[in-house]
């Protein structure tokens, strides 16, 4: 897997689950050894020099990996003396990240006893305490509501624009498209790479949307049929991938409708990051 | 009532499953009577032989050399040292080097022939009334040349018993002290054996691992606070055992947390050692158990270590519980000073050393 991960960006790894994103971001934590080959990570190459590495990188687990039973305040100067930062420089620091993350609020509670929302913004000031240049983030959103995903990724361009590299993996498709770039991986294997209009792009597919009455009979229809890659439902239409070198797709797909007896609307439309991660991963 | 049948079945399966998956508790079922039996069949035996014993012979004749002798050939003690004076024995016995001291005085023979009284003296190391017993068995004892003669009536036996640092053989002085080392054997190894796995289990230590502490930090940091909770359960169990049976405390306290902590550090770093092979906290707590178990048997804590075979006292050796009950009861009921059982104190550094070491090397930064 060769990755070139620009600084300042946030980069993406999009995969299905068991597609080796945990498995990349620990290992470029240092925390597992690859089997082959290695990494350079901020100049320093991997597995040799993780330990160089630790006081550079911030890393957010995918479990919320705080202490429950210390408070919010608690748990961020632990990390922070563990990091070794000097006191009143600490003290700073706390503030000003609670301050950030709107933890002020929220500073004497416990943190087993904060909700999603508030855990991930506790995981974030604390990952960042040491201002790491690079930050690792492991599905961070993968516990909380749309809305607190919206603020934490207003939070992470922030940071981005501070000049801190970003490597975000996810499984949600609106998650990957706010990255810079973007990897999809796939069987511990990168598939493809670039920016999320990049890979939109050059997906190699065209999109066609069939409105119809009987979706699932629709998509029993097309899937598996000559020129089309993949057929899914989405509510009430079907949305297939289609090979362009079968010259028009609309008519091949009404014509297949047709002889399936099914009525439908039929409509080409631009591709999605959902059509470039089926295309990439099927 | 098919229901009732079918929903236990399923269950009671599932638990077999998980046991099986789970080598250690697995192993642990067999692995616990087994221990339990082969040290309560072998290495425990009250019938106590081959005490260190002491001379001290000031009358230095023929008879008192056949009295020796015939103690050493009853088994019951072996002569590993003579001296001159009984100030000398008394020594040796407050540092624990002997349980038993034979002084014969100078006027041993006259003794012996006017026989009023018993002719020559045992000091005995009344910490553990095992000794105690087991010296009373040579009290009857008879020199060759006196069998051949009818018993005289009244007779007084050869020796008479001088028990000391416990005259009134009051259990709870021999009980407490040692009790200090079994509490804290089992508490402080439990915390630190706990300490590791659980952030294991709670997801905490994949983010510890990730920054940039070191093993060694991680290990010693773990150690400090339940070095002073056990010099608190020190505190707790000494005044107790003043204040409900007035245990006395001959040596100084200072001698006394001295050893004591000493032994917490071992006691802690062996739980440190266990955290780093368990996988999770009942592993831990299992491992924990199979170390107490001979720990608590094998010590002289509750059964006498001069009655155990070789092999076990070799595994006692090296156990901490075994030193520090040997400190523990010199510095609380012989007033010994810690320099007095410095011998003591090396096997517990040593240990400490190893278990800490192997510890640190044993704990890996990584997730594989």
């Amino acid at each position: 897997m060769a990755l070139d991960v620009p600084v300042g960006k946030i980069y993406g790894f999009l995969g299905p689950n068991g597609s080796g994103k945990t498995t990349a971001i620990r290992m470029l934590c240092g925390l597992l050894v690859p089997t082959e080959g290695t990494a350079t990570v901020l100049g320093r190459r991997l597995p040799g020099e993780a330990e160089a590495l630790r006081h550079h990188i911030g890393y957010m687990t995918q479990k919320f990996s705080l202490y429950q039973d210390l408070s919010v305040i608690q748990n961020l100067r632990f990390i922070g003396r563990i990091y070794t930062i000097a006191k009143p420089e600490l003290e700073i620091r706390v503030d000003a990240n609670c301050a950030r993350y709107d933890l002020d609020p929220l500073r004497g509670q416990l943190a087993g006893t904060l909700s999603g929302g508030q855990r991930q913004r506790l995981a974030l000031a604390a990952a960042t305490l040491h201002r790491p240049e690079l930050l690792l983030l492991d599905e961070p959103t993968s516990a909380v509501d749309p809305e607190t995903r919206r603020d934490f990724w207003d939070s992470l361009y922030e940071l981005a624009a501070e000049g801190t590299t970003i490597l975000v993996s996810t499984h949600f498709m609106d998650e990957a498209e706010r990255c810079h770039r973007l990897a999809i991986l796939d069987g511990g294997r990168k598939v493809a790479d670039g920016p999320p209009e990049q890979l939109m792009q050059d997906i190699g597919y065209l999109i066609i949307e069939v409105e119809t009455d009987d979706p699932v009979a629709c998509r029993a229809a097309l899937a598996g049929a000559e020129g089309v890659f993949s057929a899914a439902q989405l509510g009430t239409k079907i949305r297939a991938l289609v090979d362009p070198t079968v010259g028009r797709p609309e008519d091949l797909i009404v014509a297949r409708l047709k002889s399936a007896g099914i009525d439908g609307r039929v409509q080409r439309v631009d591709p999605s990051l959902e059509d470039v991660f089926v295309a990439a991963t099927q | 009532m098919r229901n009732f049948l079918s929903r236990t079945v399923a269950i009671a399966s599932k638990e077999v499953v998980q046991l099986r998956r789970d080598r250690l508790t697995f192993g642990m079922i067999i692995g616990i009577p087994a221990l339990q039996l082969l040290l309560f069949g072998y290495a425990i035996n009250t019938d106590v032989r081959h005490l260190s014993a002491a001379v001290a012979d000031q009358a230095g004749t023929r008879r008192a050399r056949e009295l020796v002798a015939a103690v050493e050939a009853s088994q019951v003690a072996d002569v590993v040292a003579r001296v001159d004076t009984a100030g000398q024995l008394e020594d040796l016995l407050r540092q624990g080097r002997i349980s038993l001291g034979i002084f014969i005085p100078p006027d041993f023979e006259r003794r012996l022939t006017i026989g009023d009284r018993p002719a020559a003296q045992l000091l005995v190391d009344g910490t553990d009334p095992v000794l105690l017993g087991a010296a009373q068995g040579l009290l009857g004892l008879r020199l060759a040349d006196e069998l051949r003669q009818p018993p005289k009536r009244m007779e007084p036996p050869t020796f008479e018993i001088r028990g000391f640092y416990n005259p009134e053989r009051r259990s709870q002085l021999q009980i407490v002290p040692g009790l200090i080392g079994v509490i804290l054997t089992l508490t402080m190894s439990l915390f630190t054996a706990v300490a590791i796995v659980r952030e294991r289990e709670r997801g905490t230590l994949e983010l510890l691992i990730t920054t940039p502490v070191r093993r060694s930090e991680l290990m010693i940091g773990k150690i400090i606070p339940y070095t002073i909770i056990g010099i608190v359960q020190v505190s707790v169990i000494l005044i107790l055992g003043v204040a409900l049976f007035q245990v006395p405390i001959r040596g100084s306290l200072v001698d006394l947390y001295g050893a004591s902590a000493i032994f917490i550090t071992a006691t802690l770093s062996l739980g440190l050692l266990i955290s780093t092979a368990a996988r999770n906290q009942f592993q831990a707590m299992q491992m924990t158990f199979f170390f107490f178990l001979p720990s608590i048997l094998l010590s002289g804590f509750m059964f006498p270590f001069e009655g155990m075979p070789l092999a076990a006292q070799n595994v006692a050796e090296v156990l901490p519980l075994t030193h520090f009950v040997r400190m523990v009861r010199g510095i609380v009921l012989r007033g010994a000073t810690l320099a007095d059982v410095s011998r003591e104190i090396w096997p517990l550094a040593a240990f400490f050393a190893v278990t800490m070491a192997a510890s640190v090397l044993r704990f890996r930064k990584r997730l594989d």
